[in-house]
């Protein structure tokens, strides 16, 4: 339980039932051309790195778990997230 | 007399085109309004136009949907008040959740800059009351972001309720996968909510309203804007 400055990540990404062209088009396009057929998929999401102040580093993840919900960083319907502390 | 508000975000595009037409074509007293100026419930109708508004940052219509100006759009919305999102606007009510579903980018992963046909599926809506079931539109499409996405149970209650507005369909009026320019799933190309006062659609059908304007010499939008004016004038008699 230490206050000070988190940083905590937010990784959206399409459900797996939502296809995801770019995913898809890195994977064949570049990945698969260029010879690394162990990469058998690729999903492309959106990164948000946030600093936040807060107690502790399950507070952070809480804060933005929270608005990531109230303020719809994410839309349900189609996205995913998940929420992870990184420093 | 009745009066429309088309709103005005910061990275709208296609409002003083939908202002145009309503007022100089449709003849309908309309003004363009500034989102953060919109105070109360004061309009007949409301008009979400395109655009890119908070340059489609975190998603097309995200931002523009934690606007003030939604909670009246919303009141309004649930009091039966016709409400109009044409392609960004479109993508504001489904972030705001006044129309159910996400609006994701083009299967092409380009923008699609282009005209298409669409098929009127419903015309019990307040936008579509003076068009026929199965009258091909033709109305041009401009965006990145428009592939229609629900799940498939859900698509099935859209389906179920009279939802589905608009298809994008073929010379032949079938919604194949090529006469689809996004991947919107079942080639939907505008919904409507549950009471059918709400519509949604990514085609633009201001910007062929008037026969210069399109390739064909038609005005195909204008059913849009027309039935919409009816209805008003209806609830008004």
């Amino acid at each position: 339980m230490t206050p000070g400055s988190y940083v905590v990540e937010v990784i959206v990404e399409n459900k797996p039932l939502a296809r995801d062209p770019e995913g898809e088009t890195i994977h064949q396009n570049l990945i698969l051309k260029g010879g690394f057929n162990q990469v058998t998929s690729v999903r492309a999401g959106k990164l948000l790195r946030m600093s936040v102040e807060a107690n502790s580093p399950e507070d952070a993840r809480a804060i933005v778990r929270k608005l990531s919900d109230e303020l719809r960083i994410y839309n349900p319907v189609a996205h995913t997230i998940q929420v992870r502390i990184v420093g | 007399m009745v009066k429309v508000a088309v709103i005005q975000y910061p990275g709208s595009n296609c409002d003083l085109d939908a202002l145009e037409i309503l007022r100089d074509i449709v003849k309908t007293k309309t003004d363009l309004v500034w989102h953060k100026d919109l105070g109360r419930d004061d309009y007949d109708a409301y008009v979400l136009p395109g655009g890119f508004s908070y340059g489609d940052y975190l998603r097309a219509g995200a931002i523009a949907a934690t606007s003030p100006s939604l909670r009246i759009v919303k009141k309004a919305a649930d009091g039966g008040k016709p409400v109009l999102g044409i392609c960004n606007g479109f993508q504001i009510l489904v972030e705001a959740g006044i129309l159910p579903g996400a609006v994701l980018r083009n299967t092409t992963l380009r923008f699609v800059c282009t005209w298409t046909r669409l098929r009127v599926e419903n015309t019990r809506t307040p936008f579509t009351s003076k068009a026929e079931k199965g009258q091909v539109l033709e109305i041009p499409i401009a965006h990145n972001e428009g592939r229609y996405y629900l799940d498939k149970e859900q698509i099935s209650e859209l389906e179920r309720n009279q939802q589905i507005v608009f298809r994008y369909v073929s010379e032949e009026k079938k919604p194949t996968e090529d006469a689809n320019p996004n991947g919107s799933i079942d080639n939907i190309a505008g919904i409507c909510n549950h009471e059918g006062n709400v519509m949604g659609l990514m085609p633009h059908p201001e910007r062929a309203s008037l026969p210069v304007l399109s390739p064909n010499n038609q005005k195909d939008g204008r059913v849009i804007f027309d039935s919409m004016m009816r209805t008003l004038d209806r609830s008004r008699a």
